[in-house]
Order: structure tokens, then sequence, then C-alpha cells
């Protein structure tokens, strides 16, 4: 019998698993696909609670999740673009210009 | 049955998951991801999110990853990562620690809430017997209505984000081009 | 009729819109349309004075006050200041001839500064200070008076440095202004201890409140010694006169309008004004303002016996005229101010008119040792000059005579040595007049022949430049052009007859007493005598102005004695109080300035520049954890984020 806790602690391992992925890589594409699965784990958590409780809202948020997650990858990947047209092969170790 | 489905799913998400974080290619990276995708609107669909289910397929899985795809393949930054160094001192011990806090405390909470672990039972019974509507209208009938403001200003996001997009990947004379000529740095300027 | 008497905001009006249309558009007119736009703008404003003051008078006597307020001004908690105009007979008495001899000396003007570079800036100065002055004039509080009050003593100040290229207009200027500072200090003072005491600024609420509470005197006292203060810098009594002197570096329709007529009356006004305070004061202090006057009166006269500078002579004498204005306020005479201030006004813009129109005809030179034999020359300007001299002297029936008259009498009634002092006050006045104009239009000319040399050692006034021996001044004395001349004119018509204003003969005459009666409060004094000895006092006061005027014409016609034994150096130095100021602030006053600089500079800098200092250390140590790493920033990010789940489940109270 599978109950909510079951889909949350899956959602938790996935955003901890993203997290860990976003500290370690330096690829700046692969810290963005990091970033997507951290979005991901909250969208569970989201429909799992929004079904636990009986309300809609949880769906929608999750839409508008999935809205800015698409709006962030395109300026993501365009920084990226721009970044890789001035600097090739950069990770995001050697963007540190803005050392204090 | 749910629950075949949900360790099936769980496994292929977590193993997605990691496949994107260990994988040393950013194209592996990137088709490990498009795994945990499918196993997340599975998982969706386990959860009566049908609606949710399909856009996770089509926006992330069909429009996402290809761009993601996509611009490896245009930068050529497929080469492979070396992880076995860490240049941050304290970087990966500290991204350890986190990860443990994240993880450890996000269970505990679920145990130790005075709520106790919620849904004790089966997560059977869609939310649709209240509405007796199916979910996608369930979702327009509050998304047209009580949430049309932030609709709407998605709408202008999503503008925005492309017409940003546009301008920062725009070609823009090279600084060697223009210290050449100096004078034709204003004509550079509005290619 | 009401509705002419709401017309009050137009006076103020027409010289602000003359300001701000010389100010967008002065260059682009030039001259001498900038200035016809000025006068005319004056113009406008005499004549809704004037319509005002008919409408004042179709009032009953007691209903003549009208407070009109346009707008709410600061209003803060329980300090409420409205922009609001007083319309009462004291104000408007005061507006009538502000704005008539404003007009008259905007007028003046065109002609005298034909040919200035800065031809439509002098205007803009000259309307700017006009609507200052009816400001503070038709101000219905003391915050409105004091911003007029600040606005002509910044006018006055920017006239007086109008030709500021030369340091020495600059500087004086600059004196003009400090000393009016402490002045105003005193008026800020004085309006904090009466908000404290009144709760309000407001004139007719002051006023209300001390007659239906009544006031302690001594805070009466005090609120009226610091205005006697404030009103001693803007009226230029002893200790704060010496700026108006050197005031004189402005053009000469500065000195006219600002230092003669309007602004150095302000002190006087604002004493008068404040009568039921006055009247609540401890008696000495009432006499505290008389002798002030008087000692000013008679210091400035003695000073202006010794004087060459034909506009230093005029300035003395407006500081010693000013001082018989204050006596009047101090022995309770305030018709007999207003009366002396209004043919004051008259007869010295008239003087320093005429003065102007010598000086222009004698192509700028100022000093009346160089003058003499002018009457024949400037025929129109002798004439009125002449009107005026008689007036100052106080030679009945001119007006000069009716006003210094009414105040000598009050001095009789007040004491019987102020009534001598002031008496002696008067000769001198007569005396010093005669010597200016003998010197300036009669006897032989000094001017082509270089024979002023030898009177040249005589005595050298502090402040006017050395006569230039090697030189022998070759001059063509010229009539002035007939917008100089028309305002002389009208002036000395006024000069003769502004005696009728305030009969002595009984009371229905007394104009102007019964019309400022409403703005008094029954605070005017009463003479303690009859009309015999009245007439005997005139007749004493007769007999000395006339003969002053032939002691002087005896010592600078007959030359009976020789004129530099008078001329005291004493006196031409101004009794030295120059001086002592100077050598007060360069010793002691300067070491008091380098201590407080010390103080700034170690203590209140030391604490701003330790605060920097720590600040910018603190900076440098905390640079260190901007890495420009954008993984350490996600790190710490993402420990921030675990920091407050712990901190979440700690308060979850399980």
């Amino acid at each position: 019998m599978v109950t909510a806790s079951w889909y949350l602690i899956l959602a938790a391992g996935l955003f901890t698993i993203g997290a860990v992925g976003l500290l370690v890589r330096r690829n700046p594409l692969i810290m963005f696909m990091c970033v997507e699965l951290m979005l991901n784990a909250v969208n569970l958590t989201f429909i799992t609670f929004g079904r636990e409780l009986g309300d809609i809202g949880g769906q929608v948020s999750v839409f508008f999740v999935l809205v800015v997650a698409a709006a962030e990858v395109v300026v993501g990947l365009a920084i990226v673009v721009a970044i890789n047209r001035r600097r090739p092969q950069a990770t995001a170790d050697d963007l540190s210009v803005l050392r204090g | 049955m749910e629950t075949a489905v949900f360790i099936v799913c769980a496994a292929i998400v977590l193993a997605g998951a990691l496949g994107v974080v260990l994988a040393r290619n950013p194209v592996h990276a990137a088709l490990s991801l498009v795994g945990t995708l499918f196993g997340m609107a599975v998982l969706f669909l386990n959860l009566e999110a049908h609606f949710l289910a399909a856009v996770q397929i089509i926006v992330y899985a069909g429009a996402i990853v290809v761009l993601f795809l996509f611009v490896i393949m245009l930068l050529g930054v497929d080469r492979l990562e070396d992880l076995s160094v860490e240049p941050i001192t304290g970087q990966r011990v500290l991204a350890a620690i986190v990860g443990l806090g994240t993880f450890g405390l996000a269970v505990a909470f679920l145990v130790t809430s005075d709520i106790g672990l919620p849904g004790q039972e089966a997560l059977t019974g869609p939310i649709t017997d209240q509405y007796q509507y199916s979910n996608l209208r369930q979702i327009a009938d509050v998304l047209f209505t009580k949430y049309v403001y932030a609709f709407e200003a998605t709408a202008a996001l999503l503008t925005i984000s492309v017409v940003g997009a546009v301008v920062m990947s725009r070609r823009i004379a090279r600084a060697d081009q223009a210290q050449e000529a100096p004078e034709s740095q204003e004509a550079a300027g509005d290619d | 009729m009401s509705t002419l008497v709401d017309l009050v905001w137009l006076i103020p009006a027409f010289p602000l819109a003359g300001v701000l249309i010389l100010m967008a558009l002065g260059r682009r007119l030039g001259e001498p349309r900038a200035g016809w736009l000025a006068t005319a703008m004056m113009g406008g404003s005499f004549i809704a004075t004037l319509l005002v003051f008919i409408g004042l008078v179709g009032h009953e006597g007691d209903e003549r006050e009208t407070v009109l307020t346009l707008f709410e001004w600061v209003p803060a908690g329980k300090l409420a200041v409205d922009i609001g105009f007083l319309a009462d007979p004291l104000s408007i008495t005061m507006a009538l001839f502000v704005t008539g001899v404003g007009a008259l000396i905007h007028l003046y003007s065109i002609g005298y500064m034909h040919g200035d570079a800065d031809f439509s800036r002098f205007f803009i100065y000259l309307n700017l200070f006009a609507f200052s002055m009816l400001m503070l004039v038709l101000g219905d509080n003391l915050l409105l008076t004091f911003l007029g009050w600040e606005g002509v003593g910044a006018c006055s100040y920017l006239l007086i440095s109008f030709w500021f290229t030369d340091e020495a207009n600059a500087s004086a200027g600059k004196k003009a202004f400090v000393t009016n500072r402490v002045g105003d200090w005193g008026f800020l003072v004085a309006m904090f201890l009466a908000f404290l005491t009144f709760g309000s600024l407001q004139y007719g609420e002051i006023f209300f409140d001390v007659e239906s509470n009544g006031v302690a005197a001594g805070t009466a006292s005090a609120i009226v010694v610091l205005l006697l203060v404030g009103a001693a810098g803007k009226s230029a009594q002893f200790p704060l006169h010496i700026w108006l002197p050197d005031a004189m570096a402005g053009p000469t329709p500065v000195s006219a309008l600002i230092h003669a007529a309007t602004m150095v009356t302000a002190g006087v006004y604002l004493l008068t004004r404040m009568n039921p305070i006055i009247a609540e004061a401890h008696g000495w202090v009432p006499d505290l303002i008389m002798w002030v006057g008087l000692g000013t009166a008679l210091m400035a006269a003695t000073i202006a016996v010794a004087q060459n500078d034909i506009k230093k002579v005029l300035a003395y004498s407006t500081v010693s005229q000013l001082g018989f204005m204050f006596v009047a306020v101090g022995s309770g005479a305030y018709v007999a101010a207003i009366f002396h201030m209004v043919t004051h006004a008259f007869f010295k813009a008239l003087l320093f008119l005429g003065a102007g129109s010598v000086i222009h005809g004698m192509d700028g030179d100022q000093d009346i040792r160089r003058y003499g034999g002018l009457a024949r020359l400037l025929p129109i300007t002798s004439m009125t000059f002449v009107a005026g001299w008689l007036a100052i002297a106080g030679v009945p029936p001119f007006s000069g005579f009716w006003s210094k008259d009414e105040i000598l009498a009050y001095a009789y009634g007040e004491n019987k040595v102020l009534w001598v002092l002031l008496l002696a006050t008067a000769i001198l006045t007569a005396f010093y007049m005669t010597r200016l104009v003998l010197m300036t239009f009669f006897g032989p000319p000094r001017w082509i022949s270089g024979d002023a040399a030898g009177d040249v050692e005589a005595g050298d006034a502090v402040g006017t430049a050395a006569p230039d021996k090697a030189a022998p001044p070759h001059r063509h004395p010229h009539e002035s052009p007939w917008t100089m001349t028309i305002p002389l004119v009208v002036l000395a018509g006024l000069a003769m007859v502004a005696g009728v204003f305030n009969l002595p003969f009984t009371s229905d005459v007394h104009f102007l007493g019964n019309w400022l009666k409403p703005s008094l409060f029954g605070n005017e004094g009463h003479l303690p005598f009859g009309g015999g000895t009245q007439w005997v006092l005139a007749l004493v006061a007769i007999v000395g102005s006339l003969g002053g005027v032939s002691a002087g014409a005896a010592v600078y016609i007959r030359r009976r004695i020789d004129p530099a034994r008078i001329e005291h150096p004493f006196l031409a130095r101004a009794w030295r109080i120059d001086e002592i100021v100077t050598n007060f602030m360069g010793g002691p006053g300067r070491r008091a300035f380098e201590r407080t600089t010390q103080f700034d500079e170690q203590v209140v800098d030391g604490a701003v520049n330790a605060t920097g200092t720590l600040i910018r250390r603190a900076g440098s140590r905390l640079r260190v954890s901007q890495s420009g790493l954008v993984r350490s920033y996600a790190l710490g990010i993402a420990i921030g984020a675990v920091a407050l789940l712990a901190w979440f489940i700690s308060r979850a109270g399980f």
C-alpha cells in the first residue's frame, strides 16, 4: 500500500540528489539539469499534498512551476551560449571575475 | 498494482537522477534526465494528475531536454568532465553534509510531525469524486478564474524571457574587430 | 466693498510675476523693456494696494482687519502656519508707501541703470525685493513675516553686492548679511518663544490670547527684547548698525529703496505690529527700545557730520532717523513712529535719488569735497534735493517737521533728558544736511580746478576712496533723463505735503492716528500735557532746526569756524566701532572660533572618520568571502536552507 509518505520521501531523495549535484558539478549545463531535478522533486511534493488534501491548487502550482522552469531554461541556456561564445569550454569555476 | 508501479517508477527516477549527477558526459546526463522525467510523468498519472503528466512529457521531455541537447551539440561542450578533482576546498564535504541534512531533516519532519505520517491510507479514490469533473477541467476552472492574473503574468514572463534570450545570444561584433576598426563600431553595434 | 479687500493677494502677486517673467525672459527683453516690465508690475501692485485701501476705508473702524488665507503652508501638528495675508490699517499703510515709493524707484532705476550689463538681473532683484517686503508686511503670522524678513535680507545682500566684481562691494554685502544674521537669531528665538507661549504664530491668535488670558510680564519682556535684537539688525540700530553705511556700495536706487525707505523700517514695523506684547512687558523694556533708539540717533548724527561721501552722509542720517522711530516706539508713540516712517520714506528716498542723480551727473564721483556749485547745472535735482533737505531738517511746513515734532513731544512727555538729547540730534541733523546741501549745490565748484586737494587731508572717512590728488577732476555735470527726474519731482511734492497726513491741531485732522487705531489695540500712548506745552515744544523745535541750518551756513558758507575742527577724525571713523568689532573678532573672537574648529575637526570629524574607517576595514575583511565562485554561493544558499529547515522543525512543537 503506497501512502503519501512514500512519495514525499522519494521527492526528498530526488531533491537531495539534485542539490548535491548542483554543488558538485562544474559544467553549467549539468548544473541546470540538477536544478530541473530539484524542481521536479518539488512538483511531486505539490501533487502529493494536493491529492492528500483534495485540493486542485497543488496541480495548478505545478503548472506555474513548469512555465517558470521553461522560462528559466530559455534564459539560462541563452546565458550559457553567450558565455561560451566569449570563453569556450568555460566551467562555472572559471567565471569568477566578480571576485571581491 | 499501484505499489508495483510506484516502486518501478521510483527506481527509474532515482537512477536517472543519479545518472545526471554522476555522468561525465553531458549528453549522457541529458538522457538520464529524460528517464527521470518519464518516471515522474508516470508517478503523476499514479496521483491522478493526468494533465500534468502529459505536460511533463511534452514540455520537459519534449522541449526542455531537446533544448539542452541542442545547446550541448551547438557548443560542442560534450567533452568529459573530470570528476576526480574538486578545485574548491571542502566543497564536496559540505555538499555531502547539506545533502544528508536536507534529506534527514525532511524525513525527520515527516516522521515526527504531530499529524504523524500523512496518508496512512492508500492514495485511492480520485480527487474528481468531489467535483465529478475531469482533471483537465478542474485545473482550467481554477486557472482561468482564481489564478487568472498569475496566468496572464506567466504569459508576460515567457515573452520577456524569449526577448531576453534573443538579446543575449545575438551575435555582437567581437572586441578585437572593433579595436581594428574603431570607426565602424557604431555600425557594428547596430548589427 | 469686501471684495476690494480680498484683492490683497494681488499686491505681492504682481512683483512675483515680474520676478518669474524676468527670470525666464529678462535677457531676451533686454534694456529698457525689462525695466519697464518691472516698473509696470510695481505700478500694478500699487494700484492693487490702493484698491484694498479704498476697500478698507469702506469698512467701519473696528472691522478694518481682514485675514485672507490662501492655503495651508506648514501643517505640523500643533504648529499650523498658513499662507495668509493680513489687511489692516497698519499693513496697508506700509504696503502703500512700499509699493508707491517702490514704483517710483523702479522708474528711476531705468534711467540710472542705463547701459549696465546686468540690467535685467537688477530688476529681477528689485522685484524680488518688493515681493519679499510685501510678504513681510502683509503676512498674517510671524513665520510668513520672517520669510519676507529673510527674503529682503537676501535681496539686500544681492543688491549691495550687485557689482560683485569689486571686492569692496562683495565684502560689504557679506557684512550686511552677517550682521543681519545676528539680528535674525533674535527674531527666530522670539518666534520660538512666542509659539511656546501662545501655541500659535498668527498675529490674530497671539493678540487674542494676550487679551483673554494675559501673559507673564517676564515672557513678554523676553519676546520683545529678542524682537528688538532682530529689529536692531534689520533697522540698523546700535550696535548692529555697522552694515548700513557699507551697504551704500550698492547702486543708488537700491540705497533709496532698501536702505532708506522700506527694508530698514521693517524693524519698526515689527515692533509696532507686536505692540500688544510690548504693552504686557516690564516697564524697562520700552525704555530700552527708547534709549537704544536715542543712542543710535545721536551717535549716527555726529558721525554724519564728518562724512565726505554723499551716500555715507545719507546712510548715517538714515540710521539716525531710524533711531527717532525707535524712540517713538519706545515711548508708545506708534502713530508717530509710522508717521515718521512714511515721511522719512518720502524725503530720504528723494534725497538718495537726488544723490544718485548728482552721482550720475558727476560720472560716479561720490565725494562731496569735489562737488560744489551744482545748483545751476542740475536745476531739477537741486530744487528737489532742497525740498528733501528742508523736510529732514524739520523746517515747517515740510513733512519732516510734523513727524519729528510729534516724536519730540512724546519724548518730552516721557523723559526730559531724552527730549534734550533728541532735540540736540535734530539740530545736528539740520546741521549736517545743510553742510551736505551747501557743499554739493552751492559755493564755488571744486571739480574744474584741483583746489579740492587742500581739503582732502582734513578727514578721510573710513571706506571712502582717497581723492585722487594727481588728476583734478574735469567734469561735465549734466541733468539726468526724465525717468530719473519724474520720481524726484513726485517725491519732492510728497516730502513737502506729507505732513497733512497727521496734523496735530485737533483730533479730527490726526488722520493717520485715527486710521491706525484698530491695529494698535489702544496701546497708543497719550501726551500728558495740553496744547499749550505742545506749541512751546514745536516752537523750540523750529528754533532748533533753524539754528542748525544757520550754524551749517555759518560754517560752510561764511567760514566762521574751520570745518576741520568739527569734522573730527573720531567722528569720521564712525566712533571706531568698526575697528572695535574687528579687534574683538580678530582677537578673542578668533580664538573662540579656532577652538570651535578644533572641536569640529577632532571630535565631530573624528567620529565621522572613525565610522568610515571601521566600515572600510570590516569591508576588506569580508571581501574575502566574495570568491566569485558560483558554486560557493550556491553552497551558502544550501546551508542556509538546511539551517532554516532545522529551525522550522525545532519550532514545529511536536
